[in-house]
């Protein structure tokens, strides 16, 4: 039932961008974003649609796969896509009643369309390729220098991994909870609000008591461990950069100039 | 009346990586008032099996009818088919909400569509059968002890008054007094009341002492299905797929072995006994026991 969810989730797969650094990734996921908003004709949604395929054949995730990933934003594109449509103002195309659609509305619609469903693609592959461990000690490691400044950079990736790796475990919780009260005759989908909301008392009541049961288990656990936060603490894989990393920064530094360029002169 | 279960398969997350074949090609048929263990290393498929059979997982290809009929039928009542075979998961006390034991376990006939009375008189009757001291039942189930919220919860299941009572290694985790208290008020309603018991174990000897019928799943299949001495008679083979025969079937090869003729398979320990005592007095002649045989006396 909710297992089957797979919207962004670590795909597993022997690919060069599965084994990059992921503080890499990250950089490269924010240029990339960056170069997004950077495009605005042609030339350059040619070449950002050229980074972007490159890394998906790259990443050797099944684009299928990926792109069932965006049926979750689909309300939110056609809600941008209209509204960009119908509400700039500029060259009226076509009107009727109320409404009309302008040259600059048809442009802004497709390239918020566009921008979008790239920017949900592309940030997909740094998630697809990257478990959530990873990626939370890249940027824990990228986020370093901010403890300077007295920011508890360790703390909060260790809260935010810790939440990461609990999903799974409660997604499993919640649908055990579910089949066990349907065992008993429970109705989650029929009657109105009131009646629905009622009847998740029986489902939300066990997972809270579950949900803290295992957050006191996993304190325990830590502490009998001796955990006491980021100080003096050393990694059994520290990160550390390779070639093929600099090779990956190189590749988006270059896509980047290039998309600068190409917005510049044409 | 009964179950049966037509080439089910069952894959987890079907067309993803992570896919898996949970069941492969399993047919079944459990009839009225059988007291059927089910074995199976971890993974091998025992949940996934039973909560088919009450609907809570929809077959991949393969068909299952309750008394003749297809539960996957588009008009087929799940709910009613929820409530005729009750399903008791494992540490069943995880799904306790209510402010007292008594109100939840009353949550089952209630969602059956019976009146507040007659839900009471069924929880009554299903505390009753687990053995649930009264003192308890106006408690809020946190208080209770793990033996005693396990009770609770299989008596939640019980009030809905199922033709088929399937639980999932109900005694995980509870202490030797607990587990036998448990399983024999299983024993019982199966006894008294011919209800048609299923029981996932891991305790070979549980499953030796109280079933008729042995199912063994491996790898999402059925790798034997039959009496306990059957089954346990292959207990090389079991041993490959991770499990064993209990403890005493073991003894009575083992003094097979060493030349006391010990004949039989034994499962349980008054089987061993009488196998052993056999033995003994073919050895120093009829009623003249002596030694070690007059110690079991």
């Amino acid at each position: 039932m909710l297992r089957d969810i797979t919207i962004g989730q670590y795909y597993p797969a022997d690919s060069v961008l599965h084994k990059l650094d992921p503080r890499t990734k990250l950089m490269a996921t924010m240029i990339y974003i960056l170069s997004l908003f950077v495009f605005r004709n042609l030339a350059g949604f040619a070449a950002v649609t050229a980074g972007l395929l490159a890394v998906i054949l790259l990443s050797k995730v099944p684009v299928g796969y990926m792109v069932k990933g965006l049926r979750a934003i689909i309300v939110i594109l056609v809600i941008t896509a209209v509204f960009n449509l119908f509400l700039t103002p500029g060259e009226p195309l076509a009107a009727f009643w109320v409404f009309k659609i302008t040259e600059e509305g048809l442009k802004n619609a497709c390239l918020m369309t566009v921008r979008l469903i790239y920017l949900i693609l592309g940030s997909s592959v740094l998630t697809l390729t990257t478990t959530p461990n990873q990626l939370t000690d890249g940027l824990e490691k990228a986020l370093k220098p901010l403890n300077k400044i007295g920011v508890p950079v360790h703390e909060v990736s260790m809260m935010m991994s810790i939440a990461l790796r609990f999903i799974p475990i409660l997604i499993e919780e919640t649908d055990k909870i579910m089949k066990a009260q349907l065992a008993r005759g429970a109705d989650f989908e029929s009657g109105n609000l009131v009646k629905k909301a009622k009847s998740m008392v029986p489902l939300l009541v066990p997972l809270f008591i579950s949900a803290f049961r295992r957050a006191n288990d996993l304190a325990l656990a830590m502490e009998a461990r001796c955990y006491h936060g980021g100080q003096g603490r050393t990694k059994m894989k520290p990160l550390k950069y390779k070639k093929a990393d600099g090779i990956a920064y190189l590749a988006a530094l270059g896509y980047f100039a290039a998309v600068i360029l190409l917005r510049r002169f044409l | 009346m009964s179950i049966i279960l037509d080439k089910v398969n069952y894959f987890y997350s079907e067309k993803t990586a992570y896919e898996a074949h949970a069941l492969k090609d399993v047919s079944l048929k459990i009839g009225d008032g059988e007291f059927i263990g089910i074995i199976g290393h971890t993974g091998s498929g025992k949940s996934t099996l039973i909560q088919h059979l009450n609907g809570l997982v929809k077959a991949s290809s393969g068909g299952i009818y309750y008394n003749g009929q297809d539960i996957y039928d588009a008009d087929f009542d799940k709910k009613e088919l929820r409530g005729k075979v009750g399903l008791v998961f494992q540490y069943p006390e995880h799904q306790l909400f209510e402010t007292n034991v008594f109100a939840d376990v009353c949550y089952g006939p209630k969602n059956r569509g019976f009146s507040r009375k007659q839900s009471e008189l069924k929880a009554f009757a299903a505390l009753r059968s687990v053995g649930l001291p009264e003192g308890y039942w106006y408690r809020s189930p946190f208080e209770l002890s793990g033996g005693q919220k396990r009770r609770a919860a299989i008596a939640g299941v019980l009030a809905m008054e199922p033709e088929v009572l399937v639980l999932d290694e109900p005694t995980a985790g509870l202490d030797p007094k607990g587990r036998d208290e448990i399983l024999d008020q299983v024993a019982k309603l199966h006894r008294e009341r011919r209800m048609t018991v299923i029981l996932v174990s891991h305790s070979m000897e549980d499953v030796a002492k109280y079933v008729s019928r042995l199912i063994v799943m491996n790898r999402g299949s059925v790798l034997y299905d039959g009496m306990p001495k059957e089954v346990f008679a292959h207990y090389h083979e079991l041993e490959e797929v991770g499990l064993a025969a209990p403890q005493v079937t073991y003894l009575v090869h083992e003094l097979r072995r060493r030349g006391i003729p010990a004949e039989g398979v034994a499962t349980t320990l008054e089987e061993a006994k009488q196998s052993i005592l056999r033995a003994f007095s073919e050895k120093h002649g009829n009623g003249k026991l002596s030694g070690a045989a007059g110690m079991f006396r």
